[in-house]
């Protein structure tokens, strides 16, 4: 409303306005101030619940302590996988008084090329939360260390952080064997246990590594800290300790393993040489190899992809999982068969012509010695390795018996204790093959795998095993791979496996390695040239596995072939014969005949074994009979 | 001819003021020595600058509301010329142009003298009118405001740009600015917000977003909210005792001896802690506004007013921002939080209102 203007100053009326306005203001206060009380309350007593468990998990935090990974020895405490502290670069952004400066200086004094300096940088904008430090670089030299050291000074909110990685000081020869570990990946982080894994950074992702992970891992400790908010630990509040993972003792020699890699000498191939008595796997290798290191910190894609296109298949574990028909290798197995089903006895002949005719069939199988070995009993025909007895006796013996007594050996299934990953391998069988392509058995295809030939696919380890049972006459003792876990012996659980094999006559074990032995000193043996010479007493059986089928009456030329298309070599054995002391079996990819490439192989592997270690006593079992601490018995008339 | 002059009289000084001042004062030593982690250095200087202003406050109290008036074009024409000095060279310091360096002296804040300059030209002017002011007298009202809001806003430090309009604001709203044109104005005011926006520097922006919602951004601006609420919140009702505070003690919250001071309090002594503070600063409040009612005239009532509800403002707006229904803007806690410079103002202030007030006392009791 408007006044008059002009008039006298009315200071009465001036002062009750102001006063009006004065209590307005005086109003405004009050209802501001209540404002403000409703919001305390609001927060301090009605929402205190939640603030107070958002304060307490501000400050408390709670830390994982990693246990340290457990070592791996082989059977003489060499060690073949062990934890280096290896060194961190991190940066706390907020610390850096400049940056740019400060990462500009890293650059210069870590040398880093101009392509690694931009990676850097973006990892130093990275971080979870403020005062959170940002991993810079991995692995650092201790000249990279030394000159952060001097240089302290210059690098605020900088540190060098130590961290133990897992390193393998062989890894070309232990490769396969031991696996590796890698970084926990999405998939593992879903199925571990988050708590125990809390603070890993690290999993077995293959072999022993895998397998026996739980063991070596051990069980992570914690403490609970009270921080403040740049992340500085003000105290401990709570702790228990980790408990680090248990130490592996291999059955491995690590000296035989870098024997069998001397041996194959760059080739494709794969030994596994096992202690029959123990079952403990003395040497398993396939070759080539890979540096097991590099997988670690994580593998460059580059080095990576280089590993998986290369042709030798590097990254191929051939030891469990290489999949090779047995060819001739099956025939001390199919004697056994034979013998078990009463199809034969060790007197029972045969006259070879040079091919092996189905009654009623005109097609003619042929021995691998066009004319023939004339008349052939068990002992000669594993010696010369004659086709035609083993095709009478797998037609006798029918597709069922072979696939029936041969699941014993351990054909088709998975036969080592504690290997991750391990093949089953294929035991050809008439329900098989109906499941498989939903066709019949058909008489040829019996003889075929009579010989080792056709559908069948064995792993190496599955050819070592079932050798070393052979070499024990029957007596199964799964092959493995762990000797200790911590302190503890590993044990074979007896009542899990199947029962040994037993033959009517128990003789007839010595009449087929009678015939196996032939084979090395035989007159007439495949490997004759390889059993030169020998200070022991050997058993074995060479094999040849087709890459491809040749065509009827087609003549094998292996200087015309494709290298890569040339047989696979074969060989498998166990010495002493009297007191098997090791079981090797020997595949070396696209070498030709089993008898001349594999079996020196062999041979090599169990004179070092029996003529260079054999000083060495039997791995201690504590708990076992420990009276077969043996020494090497000299089998007479071998002498020279 | 009354009788015996108190003490307090002789200074020109409220007994009661001066006590609710001092109990205040004495509080906020005893949070701040919290508040800076122990450190007693802090409260030293603290202390020793409190003096300063109390001894300010003391002097400017012994003044007549007609030298004050005298002396306000002059005060007020050299701020505005400090202000416009800081445009063309002042110092540049955290991205912002606040500082005037008088070589070998201080360095000094105009903008800061400009929340005492402002009141007392807008209630110099006013008081010389007839009140309620007319529309000429509020356009000039309008211009004596308008100079040194943008020169401060251009800084930028928009929050005391906002507080030196309030200060001038409250004495057009005293003066009996009409209702209708309050409406008016704050209808005006709440259109041309939008338009603020853009006319913000983009960190400014960010803050308001930020307040509307903390969530969005934990670990940057949002830090500072969901920190405090939560050092608040966790206080409960009778808080964590004094130095128990985890949040500030274990430094979750920013600035915590400076604008989040109340952060503190509220977490070492909870709601009964705050409650008490707010009393305190209400009584204040309430004595301030019945001293400017005494006031000998329209001037004095004037300036006595917007001195004490700029005052409250201060405590409202860091309140409100601490516990989260306002956005941040670096308001302190009068009188509690740490900093010289906003203690003398606010003393001075209060020096200011007890002239004004002593002044009509002596005369009247005479």
């Amino acid at each position: 409303m408007p006044r008059p203007r002009h008039t006298l100053k009315n200071a009465h009326q001036e002062m009750q306005l102001i006063r009006v306005r004065s209590w307005v203001a005086a109003l405004a206060v009050l209802v501001l101030i209540g404002v403000l009380a409703s919001r305390l309350v609001y927060l301090q007593v009605m929402q205190h619940d939640v603030y107070i468990t958002r304060s307490e998990k501000n400050r408390v935090r709670v830390e994982p302590l990693p246990p340290t990974r457990g070592l791996i020895f082989d059977r003489r405490g060499e060690l073949l996988a062990e934890n280096r502290p290896t060194y961190n670069l991190t940066l706390v952004r907020e610390r850096a008084d400049d940056l740019d400066a400060t990462l500009e200086l890293l650059a210069e004094l870590l040398e880093l090329p101009e392509k690694e300096i931009e990676a850097f940088r973006q990892r130093s904008r990275q971080r979870q939360r403020p005062y959170q430090p940002a991993l810079l670089m991995s692995d650092l030299d201790a000249r990279q260390i030394a000159r952060l050291a001097v240089n302290r000074y210059r690098l605020p909110g900088v540190e060098v952080e130590g961290q133990l990685l897992r390193y393998y000081p062989d890894p070309e020869i232990m490769s396969h064997a031991l696996g590796f570990v890698g970084r926990i990946n999405t998939d593992e982080l879903e199925r571990l246990d988050s708590g125990n894994y809390a603070g890993t950074h690290f999993i077995g992702k293959t072999g022993v590594e895998r397998f026996y992970e739980d063991a070596l891992h051990g069980k992570a400790g914690l403490r609970k800290i009270e921080t403040n908010a740049r992340g500085r630990v003000l105290r401990e509040l709570e702790r228990s300790d980790p408990v680090p993972g248990q130490d592996l003792t291999l059955t491995l020699d690590k000296r035989m393993q870098q024997l069998a890699v001397d041996l194959l000498g760059g080739r494709r191939g794969s030994i596994v040489a096992i202690e029959p008595a123990t079952g403990d796997i003395l040497a398993m290798v396939s070759t080539p190899g890979f540096d097991s290191n590099q997988f670690v910190t994580g593998i460059s894609v580059a080095n990576y992809r280089e590993l998986q296109d290369d042709i030798d298949l590097p990254l191929f574990n051939r030891a469990t999982r290489g999949h090779y028909p047995p060819g001739s290798t099956i025939k001390p197995f199919m004697a056994i068969a034979g013998l078990s089903e009463g199809r034969i006895t060790p007197r029972t002949t045969i006259r070879d012509p040079g091919y092996y005719q189905l009654p009623n069939d005109s097609r003619r199988y042929r021995n691998w010695l066009r004319w023939g070995h004339g008349r052939v009993d068990l002992e000669r025909a594993l010696e010369v390795s004659n086709n035609t007895y083993f095709y009478s006796l797998a037609h006798e013996l029918g597709i069922d018996g072979i696939s029936r007594q041969l699941r014993r050996f351990g054909f088709g299934e998975r036969v080592a204790e504690d290997i991750y990953g391990e093949s089953p391998g294929l035991l050809p069988s008439r329900e098989w093959k109906r499941g498989r392509f939903d066709m019949p058995w058909y008489p040829g295809e019996t003889l075929s795998a009579g010989i080792g030939q056709g559908y069948w696919q064995i792993t190496p380890l599955q050819l070592a095993s079932a050798t070393a049972l052979l070499a024990n006459r029957g007596h199964r003792v799964p092959p493995h791979l762990a000797a200790r876990v911590g302190d503890k012996e590993v044990r074979m659980d007896r009542t899990k496996i199947e029962p040994d094999i037993e033959l009517a006559d128990a003789g007839w074990w010595q009449d087929v390695i009678d015939g196996m032995e032939a084979v090395l000193s035989g007159r007439e043996g495949t490997a004759r040239r390889s059993g030169q010479g020998l200070k022991y007493r050997m058993a074995g059986k060479s094999g040849t596995a087709q890459v491809f089928s040749l065509g009827k009456d087609e003549k094998y030329n292996a200087e015309e072939l494709a290298e890569r298309l040339r047989d696979h070599a074969l060989f498998m054995a166990f010495a002493p014969v009297e007191d098997p002391q090791i079981a090797v079996a020997v595949i070396v990819e696209n070498a030709g005949g089993g008898s001349s490439h594999a079996a020196h192989l062999a041979r090599a592997m169990t004179d070092k074994w029996l003529l260079d270690f054999k000083h060495l006593p039997r791995l201690q079992r504590a708990g076992n009979d420990n009276t077969s601490v043996t020494t090497q018995k000299t089998p007479g008339g071998v002498e020279g | 001819m009354a009788g015996r002059r108190s003490l307090w009289d002789r200074l020109s000084l409220d007994p009661w003021l001066m006590l609710m001042l001092l109990l205040l004062l004495a509080g906020g030593l005893v949070v701040l020595y919290s508040a800076s982690g122990q450190r007693m250095a802090t409260v030293i200087a603290q202390t020793s600058r409190l003096g300063v202003a109390l001894a300010a406050m003391g002097i400017i109290a012994q003044l007549t509301p007609r030298t004050l008036m005298r002396w306000t074009p002059l005060v007020y024409g050299l701020t505005l010329a400090m202000l416009v000095a800081v445009e063309i060279m002042g110092d540049i310091g955290m991205g912002a142009q606040r500082w005037l360096v008088i070589p070998g002296l201080m360095r000094f804040q105009p903008s800061e003298l400009m929340k005492l300059a402002m009141p007392m030209m807008v209630a110099t002017y006013l008081a010389r009118r007839h009140l309620p002011p007319s529309f000429a007298d509020l356009g000039v009202c309008a211009l004596i405001m308008a100079a040194p809001v943008i020169l401060i806003a251009r800084q930028p430090d928009l929050g005391t740009a906002l507080l030196v309009a309030c200060a001038g604001m409250f004495v057009v709203l005293l003066a009996g600015l009409t209702w209708r044109f309050i409406l008016f104005l704050g209808v005006l005011i709440g259109g041309a917000l939008p338009l603020l926006w853009f006319t913000m520097h983009n960190y400014q922006r960010q803050r308001v977003l930020t307040f509307l919602h903390p969530e969005s951004d934990p670990l940057g601006a949002g830090w500072n909210i969901i920190q405090s609420t939560t050092a608040l919140g966790s206080g409960g009702i009778w808080g964590k005792g004094w130095l128990q505070g985890t949040q500030s003690q274990l430094e979750f919250l920013p600035e915590r001896h400076t604008d989040f001071i109340v952060a503190v309090l509220g977490e070492e002594f909870g709601l009964f802690g705050m409650l008490l503070v707010l009393c305190l600063y209400l009584l204040i409040v309430m004595r301030g506004l019945w001293l400017a009612n005494q006031a000998q005239d329209s001037f004095g009532r004037l300036l006595a007013g917007s001195i004490i509800l700029t005052f409250f403002i201060y405590v409202f707006v860091n309140v409100g921002m601490v516990s989260g229904i306002l956005p941040v803007v670096g308001v302190p806690l009068p009188l509690v939080s740490y900093g010289g410079t906003s203690s003398v103002t606010l003393l001075a202030g209060f020096g200011i209102l007890m002239a004004i007030y002593a002044h009509h006392r002596r005369r009247s009791s005479r």
